[in-house]
């Protein structure tokens, strides 16, 4: 066999080795799917289901078994947790608002730095910052329901009395998630600005408009697109002369699809 | 080489910074969309213009049948990325062999530095073929994301392109000027020039880094990711630094193991014992060039893992306990092979001298350390097992490997083996030469007890702060261990080349003098390098999960899921013989240029 032959022959065995290995070696775990919004029935929940919605949070979306369980210790265990609310409530360390163990629990999510367990604070700030994410956001986003299903769970994982009640409502979070899926996108610019009505205070090229805001009918000849996107984003960012501040809606940013957004400022673009 | 000869190289790299600095200037200014109206300005400068992260649906991922535009882009990616790897680090190992050349006098350095580069010049084209391809991919498969990140990293993206330019100037200047350059002033000038090289590729991967790592620790945006238009707090975030240093060294390494490769190579269809002795050479220094990246590979990547624990508990924790845990595993078994290899290639080319009979008898002693501490490092610290099995076993730990599987274990088997093969090395140095110093003796009870107590160190700290102490403090002895085993390397390094100076050579050194079997160590080298870079490649982009941008920008595509870790092996495997193949071409190309077919009968005949 030619050299050339057998380094080619020998690379091919060592790369299905390292394949084989990873395929045949090592457990295959099948990772979670990304976590879906889960429309909650909160008005038909007893509260066992309750405190059972915040265990599957607990344990899933929450992601808190990650850092608080018996193996790494890289969190304290929250077994105790509502039973230690009052003490650390009183605790000259304790930064936070709560005055009571169910605000505390629900604070610790939300401002996990307001009290910090010994020996479990950030590397150097002496137990004063806990590495602890907001619950509320960046990537666990539980929303306000969640977080009280969660402060729930605690409460009876405690053993204590399980003082939260179920809230009416699902919270900030879902219901700005929920906005864009029940409408389905439109088609065109002119669709978009018939939906959302933008001819109630501006006159858009052809189409007649009402005063209230300045005339769009050839706004591409003086501005470009990137002023177009922040006045649709942020229109108190840049208001024409003559024109009162606040009037237009400042959460089109939360309404409009992407996609929407950009075939809009495309349009306005062209209009000159 | 005078020490005040160093001015001609560096005045003229001081200038190329003053450039930068004002190339930089502008990249550094707040980036603010101009105001139209001169009344609105004011309020422009405060209000950022730009949009916030989009929420996309499935829908808004282009999908073209038959193409799964994730393993495209991913495949794109990771090509490019191997050869840009390779052509970073050709010139850095090239500019120092040439030095060394300038230094010594010894014109082999600067034929074997040419040879390098010879090599690499082909492959600069393919890496500039493939980013073409990872940008069109991009841009078709994922245009959203693409405009996002174009948005916040426009100004850089621009001077990406410039550099580009700068690159390949200096680069064709460098390599098609090596034999015009040579001599007096000519060759600093030469040098120089490889300074430049250098310094451009690098802030060229800089760049590049900032728009990957932007996308695991985003910065210079609010939560809403809106961008505040300060373009170097974007570029500066958390996981920037640490990936430009672990990428730096992980490079020159890789690149030294292809280099390697390449020799063993031609080393196997040499024809005459000189050209054995010349690839023989090569190979060797190659793989000293990996070696010596290799070393501190490890303590790179510690920094980096821990700056993503700082940066994100979660990430750290989803990459070290937990749904890519296993893949540690794996790579457990590549840094054992790239360890073994290395070392293997080492005790073979003892043979090259006729002094290294006294110490064959250590080898396997090495050897029997280094795969001790390769098994420690492969040990998984939980099990995956069925019910039955976990009742027999009390539980998902074994009694006794169990404790082995945990970060202290590994860290104490990852310090040793590379204080092993540290040991391997100066063996090998020492291997052709006897000292003549008057000190031999409390020289080497010196290194004895250096290695001794850096042993001993290590364990210590490994054992106390992994079994007997909070779990907090488990890793704490992770920096004195490096300390120790960098003083090791350091210090015996040192007195080494002290002990050695003006020692008799037993025989002369006989290069070519080598089993074909060492070159198959230097192939596994380069293999075990290519298919790591994939997998930790795989894990970099995967600790990002289901965000395009970590929690600002989720992955809606349906490819948002996390891919098992054979799944993910599979497309390395594929991503690494694409690459194999393709530097096997680029290997036959360089060494076409050199052949001259006489095609006689072929051409008129001149007039006479």
């Amino acid at each position: 066999m030619s050299n050339f032959l057998k380094v080619v022959v020998f690379s091919l065995l060592v790369i299905a080795f390292f394949a084989g290995f990873s395929n045949f070696g090592v457990p295959q775990i099948e990772p979670a799917p990304p976590p879906k919004e889960e429309k909650l029935e909160l008005g038909a929940m007893t509260i066992d289901q309750f405190v059972a919605l915040g265990k599957k949070l607990f344990e899933g979306k929450g992601t808190c078994t990650l850092c608080h369980n018996p193996v790494g210790g890289r969190a304290p265990l929250l077994d105790r947790a509502a039973a230690a609310a009052a003490e650390r409530l009183n605790d000259p360390r304790y930064k936070g608002k709560a005055k009571n163990v169910e605000d505390y629990l629900y604070e610790s999510m939300v401002a996990p730095s307001a009290y910090v367990v010994s020996g479990f604070g950030k590397a150097g700030t002496n137990d004063t910052e806990s590495p602890m994410p907001d619950a509320s956001s960046g990537s666990i986003r539980l929303s306000e329901a969640e977080l009280r299903a969660v402060v729930a769970y605690l409460q009876d994982l405690s053993g204590v009395e399980v003082t939260v009640k179920i809230p009416t409502e699902v919270g900030t979070e879902q219901k700005a998630e929920a906005k864009p899926a029940q409408r389905p996108p439109a088609k065109n610019a002119e669709e978009l600005i018939a939906q959302f009505a933008c001819t109630a205070c501006h006159k858009i090229g052809a189409q007649p408009g009402g005063p209230i805001g300045p005339d769009l009918s050839k706004i591409g000849a003086t501005k470009d697109a990137e002023y177009l996107r922040r006045a649709i984003l942020d229109p108190n960012a840049d208001v024409a002369k003559g024109f009162a501040r606040g009037l237009m809606p400042a959460n089109y940013g939360e309404q409009l699809y992407a996609r929407e957004l950009e075939m809009l400022v495309a349009y306005l673009v062209a209009l000159k | 080489m005078k020490t005040g000869s160093w001015s001609k190289v560096w005045i003229p790299w001081l200038l190329l910074v003053a450039v930068a600095m004002l190339f930089g200037a502008d990249l550094l200014a707040p980036d603010v969309a101009i105001a139209a109206e001169p009344a609105a300005a004011a309020e422009a400068a405060k209000a950022p213009a730009f949009p916030p992260a989009p929420k996309l649906s499935a829908a808004d991922y282009p999908q073209i049948a038959g193409v799964n535009g994730r393993v495209a882009v991913w495949l794109a990616a990771q090509l490019h990325l191997w050869f840009a790897a390779f052509v970073l680090a050709v010139p850095i190992f090239v500019f120092v062999i040439e030095a060394i050349g300038m230094a010594t006098r010894d014109e082999r350095y600067d034929s074997l530095a040419y040879e390098f580069i010879k090599v690499s010049i082909t492959a600069y084209s393919l890496t500039a073929i493939l980013g073409g391809l990872l940008l069109f991919f991009l841009i078709i498969f994922y245009p959203h994301l693409f405009q996002y990140l174009a948005t916040i990293f426009r100004k850089s993206m621009i001077y990406y392109a410039l550099l580009f330019f700068a690159e390949s100037g200096v680069l064709y200047l460098y390599y098609y000027g090596w034999h015009w350059l040579q001599g007096g002033f000519r060759k600093w000038m030469h040098l120089t020039l490889g300074l430049v090289l250098n310094a451009v590729g690098t802030t060229l991967m800089f760049l590049a880094n900032a728009w990957v790592t932007f996308m695991m620790s985003p910065a210079g945006v609010d939560a809403a990711g809106v961008f505040s238009g300060d373009t170097w707090a974007a570029i500066h975030n958390a996981l920037w630094n640490p990936i430009n240093i672990h990428r730096v060294v992980a490079n020159v390494a890789f690149g030294g193991s292809i280099v390697g490769a390449y020799a063993a190579y031609r080393f196997l269809n040499a024809g005459t014992a000189e050209q054995k002795a010349h690839y023989d050479w090569m190979g060797y220094t190659a793989n000293f060039v990996a070696i010596s990246a290799l070393l501190p590979l490890p303590f790179a990547g510690y920094y980096l893992t821990a700056e993503i624990y700082a940066y994100s508990q979660q990430m750290g924790i989803t990459s070290m306990g937990g749904i890519f845990a296993w893949l540690f595993i794996i790579q457990a078994v590549l840094i054992g092979t790239l360890f073994l290899s290395a070392n293997y290639y080492l005790w073979c080319g003892m043979g090259r001298s006729d002094g290294a009979v006294r110490y064959n008898g250590y080898v396997k002693y090495l050897a029997i350390v280094i795969v001790g501490a390769f098994l420690v490092w492969f040990t998984p610290h939980t099990l995956v097992l069925t019910n039955e099995e976990l009742k027999a076993l009390g539980g998902p730990y074994h009694k006794f490997l169990g404790p082995l599987g945990i970060m202290p274990a590994k860290n104490i088997a990852v310090n040793t083996m590379i204080v092993f093969t540290t040991l391997s090395f100066l063996m090998y140095r020492r291997a052709n030469k006897i000292p003549t110093v008057s000190w031999v003796k409390a020289g080497n009870a010196a290194l004895a007890g250096l290695f001794a107590a850096g042993i001993l160190n290590i364990l210590f700290l490994g054992v106390y702060h992994g079994y007997f102490t909070n779990t907090v403090y488990k890793v704490a002895s992770s920096i004195p261990q490096v300390l120790t085993t960098l003083t090791i390397i350091v210090v015996s390094t040192v007195i080494d080349t002290f002990m050695y100076r003006g020692a008799k050579e037993v025989a002369p050194l006989r290069w070519g003098r080598v089993p074909d079997r060492a070159q198959y160590a230097l192939f596994l080298l380069a293999v075990a390098f290519t298919w790591l870079m994939g997998l930790m490649g795989y894990i970099r982009s995967g600790l990002r999960q289901h965000w395009h941008v970590t929690d600002i920008f989720r992955d809606a595509s349906p490819d948002a899921f996390t891919p098992t870790l054979g799944y993910a092996a599979n497309v390395v495997s594929v991503g690494a013989l694409i690459f194999m193949a393709l530097v096997i071409f680029v290997f036959w190309v360089s060494q076409v240029s050199a052949r001259h077919t006489a095609a006689a009968g072929y051409w008129k005949a001149e007039a006479a």
